[in-house]
């Protein structure tokens, strides 16, 4: 009996050390993590032998803090949103990244100037640019909404909304749809009057909002009707209509783009690796190869040109990206620096008109 | 010398000795001490255990409630060194009482520690502090510090020149109250309370207050919650107590089911049960009870909430009371009613009063459950079933403010004990059985 007990404890342990990974990547899940493990970590992971696990979060910026204060990170890599990497990276829970390590496009235009501007900050490294949408499944609407303030009119098109469960992106939705110009939206939720306008807004559609909080539920609320139109990430909508055949359709009017980027927490256990894999990851064909799975647009310039068709080998990406030319007309950029600043009073907020 | 006689030779005296002539008082104390000893070392492991797994971390978590020092001193993180930092402005603000207006003295002061902030890369962790109570201090934090060293005298002007709100009344104030190694403040924020810029205490906007509203509702529907546990489970356990042992074991098994099951497998059941497109809807609506324009919206509120809770909680109702069920004597109702009771008399003086021990071991056992519930109401509460747990959930997660978190979490532990200390008054705590 207790020959086995030390049998079985030393086999425990030596399989322990057989599967310790090499590399541990926190993403989205769904079909944008999906993507990023077709593009980025099998290649990697053929070209260097390293085994990658790829974790999923709703947010992967969230477990970082909790990680590095307590002195056990088990993340190197994590892929999270501007307003997150400029926070964390001010409150020194991040890895400070070198950009000179990062590869030169293929035409000789150092990375600094292949990033598309804001694409590299001192902490994290962009690879994908994404927007959020609304979109409707046209099964269940009548007409066609064309408009953020369509969006808000329960009148022309009845029927519960979709809405992330955070102030951010539902503020600036809210001002567009009141009649406010994208360019102006940021200055005015500078404002009380411009915060209590947002809020007003939304109140008028509050009764008939599902919150959700994964970005893999939109296209599932959509799909069961228990929604008629939800606010969403992009590719999200793309893959479900393109790629299952979903009778979705986005309405880019209004849209909210954002950048993704890699950060690597501090004290992350294989930092160097990590390094390697950003590099790897955001170089000009893997970004290109990234778009054939989710409609994303790469963070260099040097990979429009290598974009080319879905997975499906008959769709063309470019016209879904959210910097299409014909899905910018009133686009609207991520304010990093506004979130990051007002993150957690309009939050508050938010959760107290949530509450209430 | 008196002493050594005494104890070589019997006295008089009266006290027992043992046969090596100690007093007889001494060695059983002596012996019963390593009994003792023994003991506390066979304990000593959990103790040990809970010190670390238990009261450590809680104190902590206090400690952090009412302490946020990142603006009076940077932890590098890779390093673990401590800088002291803004030592030029505390100092400004140890000489200067609160109301004093900024002057030059203050400014060049700021403008000293924004230097070294920079130095020490510490500005973001310095402004995300007063960010907390002073939204937008992080980017003039982080903004101040990149230019603060090409600023030349006089310096106020120089300050106000890159960002006038550096002159807010409410912004000096809110770098006083976080020069102190301990604050109230947290504690303030968490029952919506915040100081003005005098430093007086008042109530928050109406539309931001959440968390008193919170602590009552998660109050309110907990006392829900347990009564219909309690209502539910009651003749449940009954059944279980009083039939026989092949049906019982049945029903026991249909009872624990659902309790081996994941709690998200049984919270997204209900979700597929409840929703508008949802199991529930759809027979009413095929069976004709309501229209298809007229689903009921069961889910994403606080029906939502009190459903998926209710049946989650029912086995930490049911076990108790069954445990004490199981062993009272049939007879003595029996003889109730051969004594002339009715049947509800019966129960309701003799039965019920036997079972108080399970109803009370139940309800406290659900009660403090539920009022710490997560996971249930952040899937299936919406905006209105949301609980005080899901907010200190939002700060130890998205805000990243852990002292508030700390501070809610430390109000809940202090509103559950006083609840447990009127429970032991009111019921007493001898009364309360589990198995």
């Amino acid at each position: 009996m207790k020959k086995t007990l030390i049998m079985t404890t030393a086999l425990v342990a030596v399989a322990g050390s057989v599967a310790a990974q090499d590399l541990t990547v926190m993403s989205w899940g769904g079909a944008y993590g999906a993507s990023q493990i077709e593009a980025y970590n099998k290649p990697f992971a053929e070209l260097t032998g390293k085994d990658i696990v790829m974790v999923d979060a709703d947010n992967p910026a969230t477990p970082i803090k909790a990680q590095v204060e307590a002195g056990n990170v088990t993340i190197d890599v994590a892929d999270v949103e501007y307003s997150d990497a400029i926070r964390l990276c001010d409150e020194g829970l991040l890895e400070e990244i070198d950009m000179s390590t990062l590869p030169d496009a293929p035409d000789g235009t150092p990375a600094a100037d292949d990033f598309v501007a804001g694409a590299l900050t001192d902490c994290a490294v962009a690879n994908i640019v994404w927007s959020t949408v609304f979109a409707y499944n046209t099964t269940n609407v009548e007409g066609e909404p064309t408009t953020m303030a369509d969006f808000f009119d329960l009148e022309a098109f009845p029927g519960k909304r979709g809405l992330r469960k955070s102030a951010k992106a539902n503020l600036e939705m809210a001002l567009i749809a009141d009649g406010v110009a994208a360019e102006d939206v940021y200055d005015l939720l500078e404002t009380d009057e411009g915060v209590d306008r947002a809020f007003a807004m939304l109140d008028t559609i509050k009764d008939s909002v599902v919150w959700w909080e994964a970005g893999a539920q939109p296209p599932q609320l959509l799909a069961d009707g228990e929604v008629v139109m939800s606010t969403a990430y992009n590719g999200r909508i793309f893959n479900a209509a393109v790629g299952e055949d979903q009778p979705f359709e986005i309405v880019w009017d209004g849209q909210i783009m954002d950048f993704d980027l890699f950060v690597i927490p501090k004290g992350a256990p294989n930092a160097e690796l990590a390094l390697e894999y950003i590099s790897f990851a955001t170089d000009t064909q893997r970004l290109a190869d990234q778009a054939k799975w989710i409609s994303y647009g790469p963070a260099r310039v040097s990979s429009g040109a290598l974009v080319g068709l879905y997975q499906d080998g008959v769709t063309e990406m470019a016209p879904h990206m959210p910097t299409a030319e014909a899905n910018l007309e009133n686009a609207l950029v991520n304010n990093f620096e506004f979130w990051a600043d007002r993150d957690a009073e309009l939050n508050e907020r938010f959760n107290a008109w949530l509450a209430n | 010398m008196a002493d050594t006689t005494s104890s070589d030779i019997p006295t008089d005296s009266g006290t027992l000795q043992t046969a090596d002539g100690r007093p007889l008082k001494a060695a059983l104390a002596t012996a019963q001490r390593s009994a003792r000893n023994r003991a506390f070392y066979l304990v000593l492991p959990l103790l040990l255990f809970v010190v670390v797994t238990f009261i450590f971390p809680i104190g902590q978590m206090l400690m952090r409630s009412v302490s946020d020092p990142r603006f009076i001193e940077h932890v590098d993180l890779g390093t673990g060194e401590v800088t002291p930092i803004m030592v030029g402005l505390r100092t400004w603000f140890d000489e200067n009482p609160a109301g004093t207006e900024p002057d030059e003295a203050a400014y060049a002061a700021l403008v000293a520690d924004l230097v070294h902030l920079r130095e020490i890369r510490a500005q973001g962790n310095a402004g995300t502090r007063i960010n907390y109570v002073y939204p937008g201090a992080r980017s003039m934090f982080t903004g101040g510090a990149r230019r603060a060293g090409r600023l030349e005298p006089p310096f106020k002007d120089a300050i106000l020149d890159m960002d006038e709100d550096w002159a807010d009344p409410a912004l000096w104030q809110t770098m006083r109250s976080s020069s102190g190694r301990y604050t109230a403040d947290f504690y303030l924020a968490a029952i919506d309370r915040e100081r003005d810029a005098q430093g007086n205490i008042q109530k928050v906007d109406e539309e931001r207050a959440i968390y008193l509203l919170l602590f009552e509702r998660t109050l309110i529907l907990s006392v829900v919650i347990t009564l219909l546990t309690l209502i539910l489970g009651f003749p449940v356990a009954f059944l279980l107590a009083t039939l026989p042992l092949r049906y019982s074991n049945v029903l026991m098994i249909l009872v624990l089911l659902p309790f081996w099951t994941s709690l998200l497998v049984r919270t997204t059941s209900w979700i597929v049960l409840l929703q508008t497109q949802g199991v529930v809807n759809d027979i009413a609506v095929s069976v004709g009870l309501i229209t298809d324009e007229s689903r009921l919206q069961m889910i994403y509120n606080q029906t939502g909430t009190v459903i998926a809770m209710t049946h989650i909680l029912l086995p930490f109702m049911i076990l108790p009371l069954y445990s004490v069920m199981r062993p009272i004597n049939p007879s003595y109702v029996r003889a109730a009613r051969s004594l002339g009771a009715t049947s509800w008399t019966a129960f309701r003086r003799i039965y019920l009063p036997l079972t108080i021990p399970g109803i009370a071991a139940g309800s406290l056992l659900v009660f403090i459950l539920a009022v710490g519930y997560y996971i249930t109401p952040a899937l299936v509460g919406g905006s209105r079933g949301q609980l005080i747990s899901n907010l200190i959930a939002f700060h130890m997660q998205n805000s990243l403010n852990w002292s508030l978190a700390a501070a809610l979490a430390g109000l809940l532990l202090g509103g559950i004990l006083i609840l447990y200390w009127l429970y032991d008054r009111l019921v007493g705590i001898d009364n309360l059985k589990l198995g």
